[in-house]
């Protein structure tokens, strides 16, 4: 059974459909990423799987249980900005999981268990990197460390899932590929499921283990805002945890027998179906 | 070099803040030389020298009536009034900005209230302030009160909505509370947004202080300069608004100045006044 389902999942804002049709269904332990035009709601979907809206219709279930309403621990989230809090160090960011669990009043730990929450913040700065700047605030940190403590900081609670959002999309090419690998050191090491919204397809094929490809199916010229985006291609790229081979050609990992023209073949069917609109 | 390049060192920058000064001061002292010359008694423009004689009976003189140095007695009664109803007012402004800010629901609650209160001139009030709580302290410093109250109130809901969701969501996926995240996430960024909002407040606060002191009042700045009016007594009216002026911009730059020192996370980047 898998462990993201989303069932006819449909998103409309106002009159504007923005979202028909989504159905997925992907295994845990997957890196999909997700890639699409401008304004195609691969974001709307992402924010679907995080709690922070709701589908207009349609059910997402995660490992069998229906999705939270609200945003929850079970899932991790880094955007392409905004993610830590501009008023706490480094150190303070990542030990705010651990008080935020240890103190419901406060929210504020001390003495021995404030010790303990410092020594795991300590342990996840060693492995972001970030050890030498543990005082700084982020507006110090240039954008790959502010995003490096973002992961770092939504790791430390062990979210099954881990909602990215453009991460790398401000950084530059050096730093993007730095931060790649330590995403996929990381997916590997937790074995957690991953859904990464990118612009960037090569990145897209470089890391996922599936690419899902976002697009409007039907088209009208007069009125562009008449449908919604669905699902259009579902490539399943390398093997889940599979070794890091190393940079390749990332087209080669994607055989054209691999693209499941299936979303392309409902569209036909559908406009069959469908009365004029 | 475009005009627009130049930048001023720092002596040049000092000796041009200071010039519009040295002239306002200058052209007062020729304007009042010359009518003094036609009328030796003229009490409109006196003299720097007769403004500080002046001043100096105000402030180091005891005055023979009540044995007081008016000008700190003055100073003091006035500031006192000011810092209650600024601290009423940021009181309210935390509590219900907090709750515009943070919560939908007390967004729908109080914000249409919020909004429609502030636009009752605060001025219009203090007659009832008179009439309910009497002639005595309560009122001045609830005129100061009420006058700033919306005003900080909106300022610190728009700090909490200027807040970027991200943060907030972020906060929720690390599985902090509503609580939680009001404690750590919102209450630490709202701090410095309070100082702003207490210098923003601070503007209407001084006219609303002077106002409820020129019209029922024994002791206070705006009290002494409504007083001798009577006189015509420009010696001290004229030193006084000089000596408010200066109280007012020493509290907006010590308040920017403790910002900055406890708040320093929040002056990392951009320029501001």
């Amino acid at each position: 059974m898998s462990f993201v389902e989303a069932q006819r999942i449909f998103v409309t804002y106002g009159d504007a459909p923005i979202l028909e049709r989504v159905d997925l269904s992907v295994d845990e332990g997957a890196l999909v990423t997700v890639v699409g035009a401008s304004g195609c709601g691969k974001s709307t979907f992402l924010r679907i799987l995080l709690g922070q809206e709701r589908p207009t219709a349609g059910e997402i279930r995660i490992d069998g249980m229906p999705l939270a309403g609200e945003p929850d621990a079970g899932r991790g989230v880094v955007f392409q900005k905004y993610s830590v809090f501009p008023h706490l160090t480094v150190l303070g960011n990542l030990m705010l999981p651990a008080e935020f669990e240890g103190s419901r009043f406060l929210g504020r730990l001390f003495g021995a268990r404030r010790q303990a929450a410092r020594e795991a913040a300590e342990a996840m700065m060693e492995k972001i990197g970030l050890a030498h700047a543990r005082d700084r605030y982020p507006a110090q940190l240039s954008g790959g460390m502010q995003q490096r403590l973002a992961i770092g900081q939504a790791l430390l609670k062990r979210p099954r899932i881990l909602l990215l959002d453009e991460p790398f999309g401000a950084l530059d090419p050096g730093t993007r590929r730095d931060m790649q690998a330590m995403l996929l050191d990381l997916w590997r090491e937790t074995g957690m499921t991953v859904f990464m919204v990118t612009h960037d397809i090569q990145e897209a094929f470089h890391l996922g283990t599936r690419l899902l490809v976002f697009d409007k199916i039907r088209h009208d010229p007069q009125f562009p805002a008449a449908y919604g985006a669905t699902i259009t291609y579902d490539i399943p790229l390398k093997g889940r945890h599979a070794p890091d081979p190393g940079p390749e050609d990332p087209m080669t990992a994607a055989s054209p027998a691999g693209i499941l023209p299936l979303a392309a073949g409902q569209s036909e069917i559908e406009r069959g179906d469908e009365p004029d609109a | 070099m475009r005009l627009i390049n130049r930048h001023p060192s720092r002596p040049v920058r000092l000796a041009l803040g200071a010039l519009p000064f040295a002239l306002a001061i200058g052209a007062y002292a020729i304007g009042s030389a010359i009518r003094r010359a036609e009328n030796p008694q003229d009490k409109l423009l006196p003299s720097l020298a007769s403004m500080g004689e002046a001043m100096w009976q105000m402030g180091f003189v005891a005055d023979r009536r009540s044995g007081e140095l008016l000008l700190w007695s003055d100073t003091l009664a006035s500031l006192e009034r000011l810092a209650i109803g600024i601290a009423i007012a940021a009181v309210l402004a935390v509590v219900f900005g907090a709750l515009i800010g943070i919560l939908p629901i007390g967004r729908a609650l109080f914000a249409p209230f919020v909004a429609a209160f502030s636009l009752i001139p605060p001025i219009t009030i203090l007659p009832i302030l008179f009439i309910v709580l009497g002639l005595g302290e309560a009122a001045k410093v609830g005129l100061v009160a009420i006058g700033t109250t919306p005003l900080m109130i909106r300022a610190l809901a728009q700090g909490v909505l200027d807040i970027p969701r991200e943060e907030i969501v972020k906060a929720q996926t690390l599985g902090a509370s509503t609580w939680q995240i009001a404690m750590r996430v919102v209450f630490p960024q709202l701090w410095p947004k309070l100082i702003t909002a207490i210098r923003l407040g601070l503007v209407p606060a001084w006219i609303f202080l002077i106002s409820a002191e020129a019209i029922a009042a024994t002791d206070g700045l705006g009290y002494r300069i409504f007083l001798v009016r009577r006189y015509l007594a420009m010696d001290v009216i004229l030193p006084y608004v000089v000596w408010i002026t200066l109280l007012a911009y020493l509290i907006d730059r010590g308040l920017a100045l403790a910002s900055r020192r406890m708040f320093g996370w929040a002056h990392l980047s951009g320029d501001a006044l």
